[in-house]
């Protein structure tokens, strides 16, 4: 095994990769059904970021996202009910059916909030990780972006705030070399997204995205520095989104991507690199990685059972909470 | 002619544009290749090239102000942001910047800058992809917004934008997008910055709206005798053409999407209190959304002012 990973740790990285592998499949096949009235960005492909720096967290650590953040939710700790519930409109939903997929909200999971506002999350996850700083409780907080919000200013702003306080906070971005269709070697010069960290005099860490090892070890280090007063750490995961910017679909035959480079990224599946390393370790059988995908497909049949027997909210709910 | 819809008519606005003027250039978030989200921009990078259709960083306060200084040095920029909810980063730019430029300088620069993008409810995305927060642009003087609700409009108010010296916040209904087709002449003809149109005459009601309200509000006045203005420019709006209608009918309903608290309505109304009050017959009346973030999805239809509510402030206003 890896460094550090034993086969137990594998186990659960591999465990919370398929439950959002299946989670967001589903949700594939459930979308055309025009129930769900949200757009909605599915994180296919991309499991194992999530996976892999949410395990190193605790409840109460905080976690901030964007657009695409079914996975990070997940990984996090948020229930399925309320999630899928969520993507249906419904009043039991972790937003309470205001806020669709872009907007999901568990303050119980350390998820105060995820927002498709691009770059949105960085300062406030900096501020979250100040106020773990300045109340000393010990928390970290995570940001998630994609290597579009690079290129926002609130980027910028961020990683210099979290590095001049020495803050608790971890960057983490998703690099899947696409914003919308726009290559990033159309946006950016060719520097390392994790190179950027140097100009603000923190450690930065690139590699495999889909190799949900490397992320796991690497989000360690970042960890413990975070815990022990070291301050921040940019990782960046090269990784690939399989679907569409948005919606169920692939985008593959529209020509957005070329077809080798996509079939390239799906032969290096993240979940499948991470179950073949477990059967070859004997850690886990083909039957049972059969045996988990019945059991959380019966938990999706159950959260989606349960959001589409919710009650949609209430037009007399519409000027609550807004004071 | 040709029937099209807002897409193809803005689509052939900014084409014959760039054909007229060299210095007329596109910038944006996936406007060349991919033709922006709403497909408004497809087809020009292929007539035009990257010089003049440029695919951008993500990066909205980059794009506004590098138009800025693009547009304050010669060119005349035509910035696309991908929704309204997503200008917020540049409005340091364009309040700060754009709208002064000319003024700052005393008279030395101008910056004649489009900024496009689509706001509006009713097309089932929550939050930023819904926003209509036109009266915060009208809130900065030296910005002009025009927001158009009709296919044939939106070419001639786009046109007049481009060649405006001064910068433009153009709105364009996401909702109305593909919704209307009519007739739309190739070949240039414009619609003048500041003027409304009379999208129905009458004597008894003064309606005001724009973009896609406008559409709702020309529903619920059906069979009745009702002026329904089409604001078009919402600053400076035709305060002429509101005033002599108001001295004709005595009742003012305004009806707009934005939240009520500070939206566009409240000036309109306070300038009819200033320079028509004498001929009111009863209070202005005005049906919007709620003071509220657009719910989802469920509540959308709620939210946004629908016939019933038009014509429930009309029966209001009617009273008097
Ligand atoms: C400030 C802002 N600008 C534009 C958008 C529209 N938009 C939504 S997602 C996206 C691309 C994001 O790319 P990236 O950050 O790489 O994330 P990915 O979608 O690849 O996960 C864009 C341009 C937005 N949501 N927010
Ligand atoms: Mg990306």
């Amino acid at each position: 095994m890896t460094d550090g990973i034993d086969k137990e740790t594998l186990f659960r990285l591999f465990e919370t990769m398929l439950r959002i592998r299946l989670f967001e499949d589903r949700v594939v096949r459930l979308y055309p059904g025009q129930e769900m009235k949200c757009p909605v960005h599915l994180c296919i492909g991309q499991e194992a970021i999530a996976a892999g720096v949410c395990l190193h967290l605790k409840k109460e650590d905080y976690i901030f996202s964007t657009h695409r953040s079914h996975g990070h939710c997940i990984a996090k700790g948020m229930g399925l009910r309320p999630l899928a519930a969520e993507l249906y409109g419904r009043s039991t939903g972790c937003s309470r059916g205001r806020g669709g997929s872009m907007h999901l909200t568990d303050p119980e999971n350390g998820i105060p909030g995820t927002t498709a506002i691009v770059g949105g999350c960085i300062p406030i996850a900096v501020g979250a990780a100040l106020s773990a700083q300045m109340k000393r409780n010990g928390r970290i907080a995570v940001a998630f972006f994609g290597d579009g919000a690079v290129e926002e200013g609130t980027f910028h702003e961020g990683l210099n705030y979290a590095s001049l306080r020495r803050l608790p906070v971890i960057f983490v971005c998703e690099n899947n070399f696409y914003a919308t269709n726009s290559p990033q070697k159309a946006r950016q010069p060719e520097v390392n997204i994790a190179d950027r960290a140097a100009g603000y005099g923190m450690p930065g860490v690139a590699g495999d995205g889909n190799d949900v090892m490397f992320v796991h070890d690497s989000c360690r280090e970042a960890v413990e520095r975070a815990r022990s007063g070291g301050g921040p750490t940019l990782l960046e995961f090269r990784t690939y989104r399989w679907k569409a910017h948005v919606g169920p679909d692939s985008d593959i035959a529209a020509g957005c991507r070329p077809a080798a480079e996509y079939e390239e990224w799906v032969r290096r599946c993240p979940l499948e690199l991470c179950g073949q390393r477990l059967i070859k370790e004997k850690a886990l059988t083909e039957d049972d990685i059969d045996r988990l995908t019945g059991s959380i497909e019966a938990e999706i049949d159950d959260a989606v059972e349960f959001a589409m027997n919710s009650p949609f909210p209430q037009q007399s709910e519409i000027l609550d909470h807004v004071y | 002619m040709a029937k099209l819809n807002m897409v193809q008519a803005i689509n052939l606005a900014l084409r014959e544009e760039m054909q007229r003027d060299k210095d007329v250039v596109i910038l944006g978030e996936d406007v060349g290749r991919d033709g922006g989200v709403f497909r408004v921009t497809e087809g020009l990078l292929d007539i035009f090239g990257q010089e003049r259709v440029i695919d951008t960083p993500l990066a909205e306060s980059g794009i506004v102000g590098v138009s800025i200084g693009m547009a304050a040095r010669g060119l005349k920029p035509i910035a696309e942001v991908q929704f309204m909810g997503f200008i917020y980063p540049a409005l340091d730019q364009i309040s700060s910047h754009a709208a002064r430029l000319r003024s700052r300088s005393r008279g030395r620069y101008t910056c004649p800058l489009v900024v496009r993008t689509p706001y509006g409810a009713g097309i089932k995305a929550p939050e930023h992809h819904s926003e209509s927060t036109e009266a915060l642009f009208c809130h900065m003087p030296g910005i002009k917004v025009a927001l158009p609700s009709t296919p044939y409009t939106a070419k001639g108010l786009l046109i007049s934008a481009i060649r405006d010296p001064d910068p433009v916040i153009f709105l364009e209904s996401a909702r109305l997008y593909r919704l209307i087709k009519e007739e739309v002449p190739e070949g240039e003809y414009t619609i003048p910055l500041g003027k409304a149109r009379m999208a129905r005459e009458g004597k008894d009601v003064t309606v005001i709206s724009w973009g896609a309200m406008l559409h709702r509000c020309l529903q619920a006045t059906e069979g009745m005798s009702a002026d329904v203005i089409d604001l078009m420019t919402l600053n400076p709006f035709d305060e002429e053409m509101i005033y002599s209608s108001v001295k004709k009918t005595g009742r003012v309903v305004i009806v707009h999407e934005a939240a009520k608290t500070c939206g566009l309505g409240a000036e309109i109304s306070a300038s009819i209190a200033e320079e028509a009050m004498l001929y009111l017959k009863g209070p202005v009346t005005r049906v919007t959304a709620y003071d509220a973030v657009l719910p989802l999805p469920k509540l959308e239809d709620y939210y946004m002012p629908t016939v019933e509510r038009i014509k429930r402030g009309i029966e209001e206003a009617l009273k008097y």
